[in-house]
């Protein structure tokens, strides 16, 4: 085997399937039971209509791997599409990142204009606290955080990645 | 408004059941359940057959289902009925038999309060089945069992569970007719025909090649298995068969190397390491099969053809992969074989089966014969010798007997080959028989067991006499788990830690006390007799044959080992300098 097929690799993967109770512990089971990375999973009801929810996973593998999650992924009877958003051409993927920062004095300051910057929103404040709302890459809301650390960062709650193709074509 | 076709749920479970083809269903009754056992009591369309514990009634359903080709259908009650269900549904699951399992659950508004007998069994089987159904409303209820039967039988089959609490069974609701259900699960049957032309391609011009075949032509039916047949004799190559496919190719056919793996034989595993092509067909790479990965024929192209997309490059990375089931793939073949008008390369072909003539040689499944002691093999080649005018059904438990029986035995026909290859179930064989013989009430059925396997379902003796099923049981009684000893021996210095049983019940008194028929056999010469004897009895029989306790299967690959690496026997110096101890100790 050449040492790029067992390189570790990072897959966005987009997976189309009834929203039906317990499909979400069908996949999560599937990632556990079989021993596969799950960095960042989403799920949330896509069409109401024909009551289908779209989950975004993020996990890491070598190809081997990887093709082995979408085929498993695949087999569940309420899955219906299986996209390798890395593979299959460009994509973007966001974040959302709610960050509660607690300080007063020039911390409070410097937090604001730090803020400013990655273009963040206080969504609420009170005397001695902030609730930021950032939007991102996961790298750029990881960068947020960083920052906001020093500053008296006291909790942070993420969505994980969801993520889409460019371009004209739906899933 | 009053429609004057609103049944109970009940009612529309087995109005499905009916509809579905089910003749038979094996089961246990209980309080969540008790509805539906009503509603069997005021017909006579199902036939029902009480087991003594719910793992037996799996593992008679997946009887039934691998001997007919039929969806197995089991009905148990809630919580431990349910669990109890658990191993067979494993079991079914590892070797893809379609089963559609019905379990009583509490009424919907007490699910989550931990009532009496709940449990929380869609949660619990949703990694042991291939998909399972918590019906919530009777409006749904056709319709899901429709589908079951559906996701059971379509693809890659597998076991399907649909739990049903009372109050869904109790309330009203209207029939909905297979017909009438669509589903969205369809899997791919036909293989892409560019592959399938590239894969013919291959086949033609390999010098070594070999076909390596498995369940999946099994599971595809007996047109698969004869389509199968045909191309391997058209092109005149080797054919190994996984345990899963034993049958698929007829046993007697001199292009049959015998089984290959762990327990295989020479000729196929070093016609394996080899091959310059491997054509697998329905088998999946498995452990038992390929030994170190990366010592597992290496220099081969490798060709897989499965109904299941997850199983191609999971084990083993292939050259070509065609996805599809195994009939319309193999009559594809052979119509691009003929349209093509290949011709295989004799010359090759003929130095080719030069090597594996001398591989075959070796008669590697060879045994030195006592006139004391009752060797297992002696006892099995006896079987096949004295039933095998009747085409019998054979099933196994699990461990030394079963190996020995897949070597030792030769079958010309699927669907008579009945063993738990997977999961590796000790207790699969002998519900599994009750399955094959409800199936088939006059044919021979035997389960070849050893004494501790059987003492894992042992209860099912009274469901044996209770329902007149003439199932013929052997045990090879060597006092040991003879497996976990051969492995202890061989690989953990001798310690059998744990795996002596000092005390076993008198078997024939034991089937006497239950209402069968025992017989023993204590030495060689009494063999052939008592076979005899059970063949004529037509009630069940509990043969008890007190074997040689030493005895190993061989060849074996040792954990950790690759095909061109078998140990031969127990003259074989190999064991000793393989060096595999401790990689041994860390495999299964």
């Amino acid at each position: 085997m050449t040492k790029a097929v067992e390189e570790i690799q990072r897959h966005t993967i987009a997976v189309l399937v009834d929203n039906e109770s317990g499909v979400l512990a069908r996949v999560i089971g599937l990632f556990s039971g079989r021993g596969y990375n799950i960095e960042s999973l989403t799920v949330a009801e896509v069409d109401s209509h024909d009551k289908l929810s779209r989950i975004t996973i993020v996990t890491s593998g070598t190809a081997m791997i990887i093709e082995q999650i979408k085929n498993q992924l695949r087999r569940l009877v309420p899955v219906h599409k299986v996209h390798d958003l890395t593979i299959e051409g460009p994509h973007v993927a966001r974040e959302l990142a709610l960050i509660k920062v607690v300080a007063g004095g020039e911390k409070r300051v410097e937090s604001l204009r730090i803020a400013d910057i990655f273009r963040a929103r206080a969504i609420d404040s009170t005397n001695e606290s902030f609730v930021f709302e950032v939007v991102g890459s996961t790298e750029k809301v990881d960068a947020f955080i960083n920052l906001m650390e020093p500053l008296g960062l006291a909790d942070v709650s993420r969505t994980g990645v969801v993520a889409i193709a460019r371009g004209p074509n739906p899933i | 408004m009053a429609h004057h076709d609103t049944l109970t749920g009940a009612e529309i479970l087995l109005k499905a059941l009916v509809d579905q083809g089910v003749e038979v269903i094996f089961g246990y009754p209980g309080g969540a359940v008790l509805p539906i056992y009503d509603e069997l009591f005021k017909q006579n369309r199902l036939r029902h057959v009480l087991v003594r514990h719910e793992q037996a009634a799996v593992h008679a359903a997946e009887g039934y289902a691998r001997s007919t080709g039929k969806v197995g259908c089991v009905l148990v009650t809630s919580g431990p009925g349910a669990t109890n269900a658990v191993t067979g549904l494993a079991d079914a699951l590892c070797d893809s038999v379609p089963l559609v399992c019905l379990t009583g659950q509490v009424p919907t508004h007490l699910i989550g309060n931990d009532a009496f007998q709940e449990a929380d069994i869609t949660g619990i089987t949703r990694p042991c089945t291939k998909h399972n159904y918590l019906v919530k409303d009777v409006a749904d209820l056709a319709r899901t069992v429709h589908e079951a039967f559906h996701v059971a039988r379509s693809g890659r089959p597998g076991p399907v569970l649909v739990d049903l609490p009372k109050d869904v069974i109790q309330n009203k609701g209207e029939y909905q007719a297979p017909s009438k259900v669509k589903s969205k699960y369809k899997p791919q049957v036909k293989g892409d025909l560019k592959a399938i032309e590239k894969a013919v391609e291959m086949i033609a011009h390999a010098k070594r090649p070999i076909f390596y075949v498995g369940g999946g032509v099994v599971n595809s039916g007996p047109a698969a298995c004869q389509l199968l047949t045909q191309f391997v004799r058209m092109t005149g190559y080797p054919c190994t068969l996984t345990l899963m496919g034993l049958g698929a190719f007829p046993g007697s056919d001199p292009l049959f190397l015998g089984m290959l793996g762990m327990h295989g034989t020479v000729e196929a595993n070093m016609a394996m390491h080899d091959c310059d092509l491997m054509i697998n067909i329905g088998a999946r790479f498995d452990d038992r099969v390929t030994g170190r990965v990366n010592g597992f024929s290496p220099n081969s192209k490798k060709i897989h053809v499965d109904i299941d997309p997850s199983s191609i490059n999971k084990n083993v990375v292939v050259d070509l992969s065609v996805v599809g089931d195994c009939a319309h793939v193999l009559e594809d073949m052979i119509k691009v074989w003929k349209a093509k008008q290949c011709r295989v390369n004799e010359k090759a072909l003929k130095e080719w089966w030069k090597a594996i003539d001398e591989w075959r040689a070796m008669d590697c499944l060879a045994f030195e014969n006592s006139n004391k002691l009752i060797k297992p093999q002696y006892a099995i080649q006896r079987i096949y010798e004295l039933t095998r005018h009747r085409n019998p059904y054979i099933c196994t438990e699990v461990g030394q007997h079963q190996m020995w029986a897949a070597q030792h035995l030769k079958f010309d026909l699927p669907h008579h080959w009945l063993t738990s290859g997977g999961l590796g179930t000790m207790g699969y064989g002998m519900p599994a028989a009750m399955g094959v013989q409800m199936a088939h009430p006059e044919a021979l059925v035997i389960d070849i067991a050893g004494e501790s396997s059987i003492q894992m379902n042992i209860q099912e003796i009274a469901t044996l006499v209770q329902h007149r099923l003439p199932v013929k049981v052997v045990i090879l009684n060597n006092q040991y788990m003879g497996m976990v000893r051969q492995w202890q021996e061989l690989i953990h210095g001798g310690r059998y830690s744990e795996s002596h049983m000092n005390h076993h019940p008198d078997f024939v008194k034991l089937a006497e006390a239950f209402g069968a028929v025992g017989l023993r056999a204590e030495k060689p010469s009494e063999v052939d007799g008592v076979i005899k004897e059970m063949m004529a009895v037509d009630r069940p029989v509990i043969v008890e044959m007190r074997t040689d306790a030493s005895e190993n299967v061989f060849p074996m690959i040792m954990p950790g080992m690759a095909h061109n690496e078998m140990v031969l026997g127990p003259e074989d110096k190999s064991r000793d300098k393989s060096g595999s101890e401790e990689d041994g100790m860390v495999l299964v």
